[in-house]
């Protein structure tokens, strides 16, 4: 009977409660919905990359390399050819491209296949089934990009290097290509017996060296390439099979979605900040009839699980919706990452996606409910005699601290989950506990310093409409939270994005070069300086590159210290990458000096007997872990050279010009085999075209780079991705204005009591008015400065800890999320009370008699 | 039926105690009509609360049908009242949610031992409607129903559970002079009808002199003790 009396109550308790709570609802809708559709979408790409990881590859087992393979490990490409595999080549090396008939250039990536590559996959070109017949002759196929942004058509000649090749069609499609690459990079495929031609693989170039094997037995692949992972180490070649390839390309699909899932996350916790605001007005109105029902002799655990499960059901209403919500948005988000996807993510229901969504959105409803629904079980009867009476809280009321420990493990517990790796999910757990609570204490501060500041001798409409903030069961704390949360998001990646194409733009000043040409040889130098002399640009800096590998630490080689598994790790990209260093006597803008002292200052004669020093970059010092004093040997071109570490800088990469691990003295390297990267400034971009034109006419080995043209391909892959941020922030600002428009809902009542009354006593509609748009845009002014400050703040320390980068504010922009958050409040506050200013004193008069 | 034994109640009125009871001893015989007396303050709503359980003192105790409120707990007191007692309030305290008869079935519902069926409660929420001259008005919310109507369903609600205890605490505070008279004699009849011991707390002295015994309470005190022949 006790059971079927709570049932019954707490439906027909619900009657006016559906209504009422419709609108928080919402707000846990759109957060399981957040959730829901980026994890399905994630579950999605991982079920698509293991279907098709395969076919992204093109093949069974890809080799690489950046030097030909050693005769070694073409043994073993031998062997497995004859085992049955079929084998492809790929060289591919970075060139600039000329059409000669526009006389535009542009730096490409050239490749040279040879063989069947792709084994699977799709690949388009177009006309179509170009991919093998292109290679009979002199032709070229392009990325499609290629002929737009080199002004060519089909059919128009492509100077690479020294070889001249026809445009015989672009390719559309390539397996494993994503939609950004070729704002990354352009690509050019020219036929493999035609490479040596071009005269381009030569001393200095960057190239590439891969094998593409299709074997017959493809569940061998593991086995075979592990039984000689430590000949292809040896050799500096690395290999992946397709599960490797599938797992790379899962775990970063699953990185960026997982990263968006936290930004639903917020929307999420946004949405429980919403339930308890409308719980907490709605508990406020049944706090009477609770009474009453214990008067009565209901329990207090009754009455109590009367409420809690209505709230319940709203809860598992809103998570249902929000499920249902996810499901439609799951096809739209491939759509939005689409230049990040190298697949098609075929849609499918996730039921586990879903079940979590579900319960996590009625848990999630459920706890934050329950902090305002404690009210009703510590509710007096006595309260339905005497309206005043309030039963004395309990200073440690265990239900209270329950709930809030469940509430912060709860948050924890979901952001751990949905994060990346556990230090994300825990560092970002805890960037939103601080950020929720300064959020709280600047929205209090605001409300405080407001109510204590604001001058007395104001306008009425104004007092009026300021003193509304703070009436009994006021929202405006929860509202400024919510809504405060939304701008803060929108705000703060604004800034981010705003310092990382700022600190780009410093690129483009006057005094910055905005032409490098690079591969320059030592015999092309004078050549090149005359050609610049001729167009008027000014060599900026010259720098020598002498490409070199390291072979020792100290007293130990490279092969010992990579065996050695109980001394410290030293990453082995950095052993075993090639170096570049270059030689000077000077430090240049982009570094500083840390450590040690500059070579100059001793003197490079008086030091005859000492080894030859260097200067080393401090990131790469602590990844080799040596400092000052300790010694490395390089091989430069096969000639050992071991040096003393004198110096060590700070490096700031993020400037466009040439920086280096290690920094020689002069004297050392000058008769080393070297080539030269050149930088100058051209101002008019058509002068700047003319010259890489000039260049890849006059030496085709030379490469150039137009800083701008990466200025705006950066700037557009930035675009890219804070486009994909801002489709996941869109949900928290939606429940951002669900929580405002309900907050609004909620007083409406004792607003309308206030107009009938001032209406009674003379205010006009204009007044009315007058005090409704104080009180609103007072609210999104807090709202607005709340989010806008903290984004700032939070800007600042992610640019200049997070991207070490000098932090700038942008004034202006930031100014007008703060007034556009405060107008956009105030237009939907008035529209919502437009009621509020028709009724006429006496029907108001009537409905509050009643 | 109820005895109370130096009963003495203190709250705190922000951060000063406030003592609204000092010192309360009487005894109600099973059966009878008692009204409260007094003026605003002195104590009166107070008393009424503590005698049926709704809260408990800060000195003395309360026995109610041979139970001493103070050796029970929440829900036991809760359960006392579901099985004992029936309320009517000044301000009428219906469930805004619940239609007539679903506010009068609340208490039967509520009853642990009842063994009725739905059916039968049904029928006796109804029964109870009719006698309070509103059997067209069972499926009417609260918002549908003038002050004196709200009062009588009030009214059948609190006989619903056949209390042996009627608290009334100013049934006719918020009502017209001509409604209240209706609403209190309705009461009397039903409480004779019923046989519930009735405990009226009012300041208006007419509807005090309808009881068998009226008790005066000031600044918290008794006063005066006088038995009536009721009206």
């Amino acid at each position: 009977m006790s059971l079927r009396f709570t049932l019954a109550m707490a439906r027909r308790e619900s009657r006016t409660t559906r209504r009422r709570l419709l609108i928080y609802i919402i707000a846990i809708t759109l957060g399981v919905a957040a959730l829901v559709a980026i994890n399905s979408f994630r579950a999605n790409v991982t079920s698509a990359v293991s279907e098709q990881a395969r076919q992204l590859l093109g093949a069974d087992l890809q080799l690489g390399s950046r030097w030909p393979f050693a005769p070694d490990v073409e043994a073993v490409i031998d062997s497995l050819e004859s085992a049955g595999a079929a084998v492809s080549r790929l060289t591919s090396f970075t060139s600039m491209a000329l059409a000669t008939r526009s006389g535009d250039a542009r730096l490409v990536e050239v490749q040279a296949p040879s063989g069947d590559y792709p084994y699977y996959g799709e690949l388009e070109t177009e006309p179509p089934e170009l991919w093998q017949t292109f290679r009979v002759a002199r032709q070229t196929l392009v990325d499609p990009a290629v002929l737009i942004q080199l002004d060519a058509a089909i059919g128009d000649t492509l100077a690479i290097g020294q070889g001249r090749f026809v445009i015989a069609g672009t390719v559309a499609k390539m397996p494993g290509d994503i939609g950004l690459r070729s704002t990354i990079g352009l690509r050019v495929y020219i036929p493999a017996p035609y490479l040596e031609e071009t005269g381009l693989l030569r001393f200095g170039s960057i190239s590439y060296y891969q094998a593409y094997l299709r074997i017959a037995d493809p569940a061998q692949v593991q086995s075979t390439v592990e039984a000689r992972d430590s000949l292809f180490e040896a050799n500096r070649v690395w290999y992946t099979t397709v599960e490797e390839y599938g797992e790379d390309l899962t775990e970063g699909l699953d990185q960026l979605g997982r990263f968006l899932g936290l930004v639903g996350l917020v929307a999420l916790l946004l949405g429980g900040i919403g339930v308890a605001s409308g719980v907490h007005v709605f508990v406020s109105e049944k706090l009477d009839t609770a009474a009453v029902l214990r008067c009565l002799g209901t329990r207090q655990r009754q009455t109590f699980a009367i409420y809690v499960l209505q709230a319940g059901l709203m809860g598992l209403a809103g998570a249902v919706l929000g499920v249902a919500l996810g499901l439609a948005m799951q096809a739209v988000v491939p759509q939005v990452l689409r230049d990040f996807l190298p697949l098609d993510v075929p849609f499918s229901l996730e039921w586990g996606v879903m079940l979590a969504g579900l319960g996590i959105g009625l848990w999630v409803s459920l706890l934050f409910a329950l902090l305002p629904l404690l009210r009703i079980k510590d509710v007096a009867p006595l309260r339905a005699l005497r309206r005043d009476y309030e039963t004395a809280r309990r200073r440690r009321d265990p239900w209270r601290l329950a709930t809030y420990t469940a509430l912060a493990v709860t948050l924890l517990a979901l952001t751990v989950w949905q994060a990346p790796q556990l230090v994300i999910g825990l560092a970002f757990a805890g960037a939103a506990a601080v950020g929720a609570t300064m959020l709280g204490l600047t929205a209090f501060a605001l409300m405080h310093l407001t109510r204590r500041f604001f001058p007395r001798r104001a306008d009425f409409a104004l007092r009026q409409g300021i003193a509304n903030l703070f009436r009994p069961h006021n929202q405006t704390v929860a509202a400024t939270l919510a809504i405060g949360s939304g701008v803060f998001l929108i705000a703060h990646l604004y800034v981010v994005q705003r310092n990382l194409l700022d600190q780009i733009a410093i690129e483009t000043r006057p005094d910055r070069p905005n032409l490098v040409m690079f591969d320059i040889q030592l015999d092309q130098e004078k050549g090149v300086a005359a050609l610049l002399e001729q167009r008027g640009a000014p060599v900026i800096q010259r720098t020598p590159i002498v490409p070199a590998r390291l072979t020792r630490l100290g007293e130990r080689s490279v092969e010992e210290i990579l065996a050695d598994t109980t001394g410290p790790r030293i990453p082995r990209w950095a052993l075993l990458r090639e170096y570049r260093h270059t030689y000077r006597d000077t430090l240049v803008s982009s570094e500083q000096l840390v450590g040690g002292v500059w070579f100059t200052e001793e003197g490079v004669g008086e030091r005859e007997e000492a080894l030859p020093r260097i200067s080393i970059e401090e990131g790469i010092a602590e990844e080799l872990k040596v400092g000052i004093g300790d010694r490395i040997t390089w091989d430069i071109q096969g000639v050992p050279l071991e040096t003393e570490i004198a110096n060590i800088r700070r490096v700031d990469w993020a400037r466009f010009e040439p920086n280096f691990f290690a920094v020689f003295e002069p004297g050392v390297l000058a008769d080393a085999p070297q080539s030269l990267v050149v930088l100058t400034r051209v101002d008019d971009p058509v002068r700047r075209a003319e010259i890489q034109r000039d260049l890849v006419v006059g030496f085709p080995n030379i490469a150039s780079i137009d800083i701008t043209v990466i200025i705006a391909a950066i700037d557009a892959i930035l675009s890219k991705v804070a486009l994909a941020i801002r489709f996941m922030a869109l949900f928290s600002i939606a429940c951002g204005l669900v929580i405002l428009i309900g907050a609004i809902a909620t007083s409406r009542y004792q607003r309308t009591r206030e107009a009938v009354l001032l209406k009674t006593l003379g205010a006009r509609s204009r007044v009315i008015r007058r005090i409704l748009a104080t009180e609103y845009f007072a609210l999104g002014t807090f709202a607005g400065l709340t989010g806008v400050g903290l984004a700032a703040i939070a800007g600042w320390v992610a640019v200049t800890f997070l991207f070490e980068m000098r932090f700038r504010l942008p004034g202006l922009p930031l100014l007008a999320f703060w007034l556009g958050t405060a107008l956009l409040t105030t237009l939907i506050g008035l529209a919502n009370s437009r009621d509020v200013v028709k009724r006429t004193p006496l029907a108001g008069m009537r409905d509050f008699a009643e | 039926m109820i005895i109370a034994k130096g009963l003495a109640q203190t709250y705190m009125s922000g951060d000063r105690p406030l003592t609204v009871l000092k010192g309360i001893d009487l005894e109600i015989e099973a059966g009878g009509a008692v009204a409260i007396l007094g003026p605003s303050g002195s104590g009166k709503t107070t008393l009424l609360g503590l005698l049926a359980g709704l809260d408990l003192p800060s000195a003395g105790y309360v026995v109610l049908d041979g139970q001493n409120l103070s050796e029970l707990s929440e829900d036991e007191r809760a359960e006392l009242r579901a099985d004992k007692v029936g309320f009517v309030f000044q301000t009428f305290q219906l469930i805004p949610t619940l239609t007539a008869l679903e506010n009068v079935l609340v208490p039967i519902e509520l009853q642990q031992a009842s063994v009725v069926n739905g059916g039968e409660m049904q029928r006796r929420a109804s029964e109870l409607l009719e006698r309070v001259g509103l059997g067209d008005r069972t499926h009417h919310y609260p918002a549908q129903l003038s002050g004196g109507e709200q009062q009588r369903v009030g009214l059948a609600r609190a006989f619903a559970n056949r209390p042996k205890i009627l608290m009334a605490d100013e049934p006719t505070g918020n009502l017209d002079a001509e409604t209240g008279h209706h609403v209190i004699n309705l009461m009397v009849r039903l409480n004779r009808e019923e046989g519930t011991t009735l405990v009226l707390v009012t300041h208006d002295v007419e509807l005090a002199s309808k009881a068998h015994r009226i008790i005066q309470l000031s600044a918290g005190r008794i006063v005066s003790d006088e038995r009536l022949t009721p009206q």
